[in-house]
C-alpha cells in the first residue's frame, strides 16, 4: 500500500531551511537527492526521489515486518567461539559487538505478521559483513527446527557477504547444517519465505537464501554466488550494467519478485495466507 | 622422468636423476643403485612427513595427482558416463555415471581437472557451472530411483565465478543440491581426493560419510583468497593456509570429516595404484556399513551429523 509514498503537504522550503539545523538533512547516496532526514526515516530509508534502498539494521527490518509488540527474541546467549584459534578473530568479534551488538550476524525470534504466527530471522550486515559462522548457522537451524516442530512458517531476511573465513570449514558446514533443517520443513510442507537484501552473496546465497518456497528481493539488491569484484577479476572486464541486481535475477528466473521495503509486510502476509493451505492450523506461539 | 615438480620435491628429483643416469650407463651398478633407491625412499618419506599446510595444498593441486576419471578406471569397473543436466548443456568440469564397486552398482559423481592446458580449458579447471551441479543432482536422483548408493569425488578449486554461471543461478544450483542431498533416500559417501574448494565442493559433498586423502585439503576459501582479503596480500598464502585449518588432520579434529585415507609416502601421485587401493578399501568398507542401515535411520543420522557441526559458546 506504500503509505510512505504519500506526500505530506510541502511546507515552504524557505521556512524549512530556516527551521531545521544542517544535520537534519540527508543525502541519497544513489541520486544525490537532498531531503529532510525525517522523510528518509518515514520512507524506511528508501530515497523519496529515486527509490534507492539504503541498508537498514536488523531491528529496523523486525519493525518493518512484524505486528507491533509481537516480537520475542530467541537464542540471545549464543556467542562465537574461536575454534581455529584464528589470528585476531577474537578482536574482530569484540569490535563487531561494539558496532552491532552481541547477537552476532543474525537475530532470530517469533512474532506475528497480520496476526499469523511466524518465525523470523534477520541477518545483520553490520556484524562482520553478515558473515555466517557457527552462531549464525546454529541460530538459523534452531529457528527452522522450531518451525518444523510447531508448524509455523519460517521467514529469513538475508544480508551477507558469505561464510565467515575465521571459522574455516566449520562455517562452510553451516550451509549443510541449515539445509538439513530446511529440507525437513520442505518434507513437512511448512512454508519458508526468503527475503534477499543488499548484498546476499557467497555461502548464504548458496544455501538458505536461495532455498525459499518463495524468494523475494529488495529493489537494487545485489544477489549472487560470487561477489562482483571476484567476477570482474576472473573475467578481466567490467560487469554489464545492472548485473546481479534483484531486477536481473527476476528476469533470469532466479527469484519470484522484487518488492519495495514498504510493501514487504503486506506481501509476505499475503503469501503466508496463500501457503497456509493444508498445514495443521493449531499453530500457536 | 617427471616434467613438473614442487619446490620441496627438488631434492628428490636430483636423486631420481642420478638413478636414471646410472641405469643408462649399463653394466653392474647394483649396489650403488640400491643405495640411491634407499636414499630416495628415506628422503621422500622424510619430506612428506613434515609438509606444511601450504605444501599440502600444493600436493593436493599436483598436476600428476590422480583425478576422478583415473579412480573410475582403477577403483571402479563398468563405468558408463552419463551427460547433461537436461536444461542447458553438459558440463565437462564434472563427470558422472554408473559404475560398479564391490559387486554392486553405484553412481559416481566427481569434479574433473584436465591433464594439459587444452583439456583444462575444456574442463574449466574443474570449476563447475550451475549445469554441472544440476547434472549431479539429476544423477543423484536417478541413483535414488534405482536404490544405488552415491559416491562423490571432490576435487575442485571452487564453483566458477563467471557471467554465465551467475546468470544461470550458481547460488541456486548449489543451494538446491544441499537441500536434495539432505533428503536423498540412498547412502552417500564423499571422498575428497584433491582440492575441496568451498561451496563448489560442498555442492556434491553432503554425505553420510566424508573421507579425505591425507594430502587433500578442504577449505571455505583458498589460502590465496583468504590472504588477499584479510591482509591485502595474496603472497601471505602460507600464513592463511596455516590459519584456515584445511588439512585432513585438522578437519578430522573439527568433526567435519569421518576418516583420513593414508597416501603412499611420496603422495598419491608417486604411486597412483597404491592410492587407488587405499581409496577402494575405504569406500567398500563404508558402503558395506551403510548398506546395513535402514533408510529412515540413515537420514536421521545424516541430519544429526550436520546439526552437530559448529563451535559456539552458550552463556
Ligand atoms: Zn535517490
Amino acid at each position: 500500500m506504500a503509505w510512505f509514498k504519500k506526500e505530506r503537504k510541502p511546507r515552504s522550503s524557505e521556512r524549512v531551511k530556516l527551521e531545521i539545523p544542517a544535520d537534519a538533512w540527508e543525502k541519497c547516496d544513489e541520486c544525490g537527492h537532498i531531503d529532510i532526514k525525517e522523510r528518509f526515516v518515514q520512507a524506511l530509508s528508501v530515497c523519496p526521489k529515486c527509490g534507492h534502498h539504503r541498508r537498514i539494521s536488523a531491528q529496523e527490518y523486525i519493525d518493518v515486518l512484524v505486528d507491533e509488540g509481537s516480537w520475542h527474541e530467541l537464542d540471545v546467549k549464543l556467542r562465537s567461539a574461536d575454534p581455529l584459534a584464528f589470528e585476531s578473530y577474537k578482536d574482530r568479534v569484540q569490535v563487531a559487538y561494539k558496532k552491532a551488538g552481541e547477537l552476532d550476524a543474525v537475530r532470530t525470534g517469533y512474532a506475528r505478521l497480520h496476526g499469523q504466527p511466524v518465525n523470523l530471522a534477520v541477518m545483520d550486515f553490520a556484524f562482520m559483513g553478515g558473515s555466517m559462522g557457527s552462531v549464525v548457522g546454529e541460530k538459523v537451524a534452531r529457528l527452522a527446527q522450531r518451525s518444523a516442530e510447531k508448524g509455523i512458517p519460517l521467514m529469513i531476511v538475508s544480508a551477507s557477504g558469505g561464510a565467515r573465513m575465521q571459522e574455516g570449514a566449520l562455517s562452510l558446514m553451516q550451509m549443510a547444517k541449515t539445509s538439513v533443517v530446511i529440507a525437513e520443513l520442505a518434507r513437512k510442507g511448512i512454508p519458508f519465505i526468503s527475503i534477499l537484501t543488499n548484498p546476499t552473496t557467497g555461502g548464504v546465497s548458496a544455501s538458505y537464501a536461495m532455498q525459499g518456497d518463495v524468494i523475494i528481493a529488495e529493489p537494487g539488491a545485489v544477489v549472487g554466488f560470487a561477489g562482483p569484484r571476484v567476477i570482474k577479476q576472473t573475467i578481466g572486464q567490467d560487469l554489464p550494467e545492472g548485473f546481479q541486481t534483484a531486477e536481473f535475477l527476476v528476469e533470469h528466473g532466479m527469484v519470484d519478485m522484487v518488492v519495495p521495503r514498504g510493501e514487504l509486510r503486506d506481501t509476505t502476509a499475503q503469501l503466508l495466507r496463500h501457503m497456509a493451505g493444508r498445514r495443521p492450523v493449531e499453530a500457536a506461539d | 622422468m617427471p616434467t613438473y615438480s614442487l619446490d620441496f620435491e627438488r631434492p628428490l628429483l636430483e636423486i631420481e636423476r642420478q638413478i636414471e643416469e646410472l641405469k643408462k650407463l649399463g653394466g653392474d651398478h647394483g649396489d650403488e643403485l640400491a643405495a640411491l633407491e634407499r636414499q630416495l625412499a628415506a628422503l621422500r618419506a622424510d619430506v612428506y612427513k613434515t609438509l606444511t599446510p601450504m605444501q599440502r595444498v600444493q600436493v593436493a593441486r599436483h598436476p600428476k595427482r590422480p583425478y576422478t576419471l583415473d579412480y573410475l578406471r582403477t577403483v571402479f569397473t563398468d563405468f558408463v558416463e552419463l551427460h547433461g543436466d537436461r536444461l542447458f548443456r553438459d558440463d565437462p568440469a564434472l563427470v558422472a555415471g554408473w559404475a560398479r564397486l564391490d559387486g554392486q552398482t553405484v553412481m559416481v559423481i566427481g569434479h574433473q581437472k584436465g591433464r594439459d592446458t587444452k583439456e583444462n580449458l575444456r574442463r574449466n579447471f574443474a570449476m563447475a557451472h550451475p549445469e554441472g551441479y544440476r547434472k549431479a543432482l539429476r544423477l543423484m536422483q536417478l541413483a535414488e530411483k534405482f536404490h544405488a548408493p552415491v559416491i562423490t569425488l571432490v576435487d575442485t578449486p571452487g564453483a566458477y565465478p563467471g557471467l554465465g554461471a551467475e546468470e544461470r543461478g550458481q547460488a541456486e544450483a548449489i543451494a538446491r543440491n544441499l537441500l536434495a542431498m539432505a533428503s536423498l533416500r540412498t547412502p552417500i559417501i564423499t571422498a575428497v581426493i584433491g582440492e575441496g574448494g568451498s561451496g563448489g565442493a560442498l555442492a556434491i559433498g553432503v554425505a553420510d560419510r566424508v573421507v579425505m586423502f591425507e594430502n587433500s585439503v578442504y577449505s571455505v576459501i583458498s589460502p590465496e583468497g583468504c590472504a588477499a582479503i584479510l591482509w591485502k596480500d595474496a603472497g601471505q598464502k602460507e600464513r592463511a593456509a596455516e590459519a584456515l585449518k584445511l588439512t585432513a588432520t585438522d578437519l578430522l579434529d573439527l568433526g567435519v570429516i569421518d576418516e583420513i585415507i593414508s597416501e603412499p609416502p611420496g603422495g598419491a601421485h608417486s604411486d597412483p595404484d597404491a592410492a587407488a587401493q587405499a581409496l577402494g578399501e575405504s569406500l567398500r568398507r563404508h558402503l558395506r556399513q551403510l548398506a546395513r542401515v535402514r533408510i529412515e535411520k540413515l537420514l536421521k543420522r545424516r541430519e544429526e551429523k550436520y546439526l552437530s557441526m559448529g563451535a559456539f559458546i552458550e552463556k
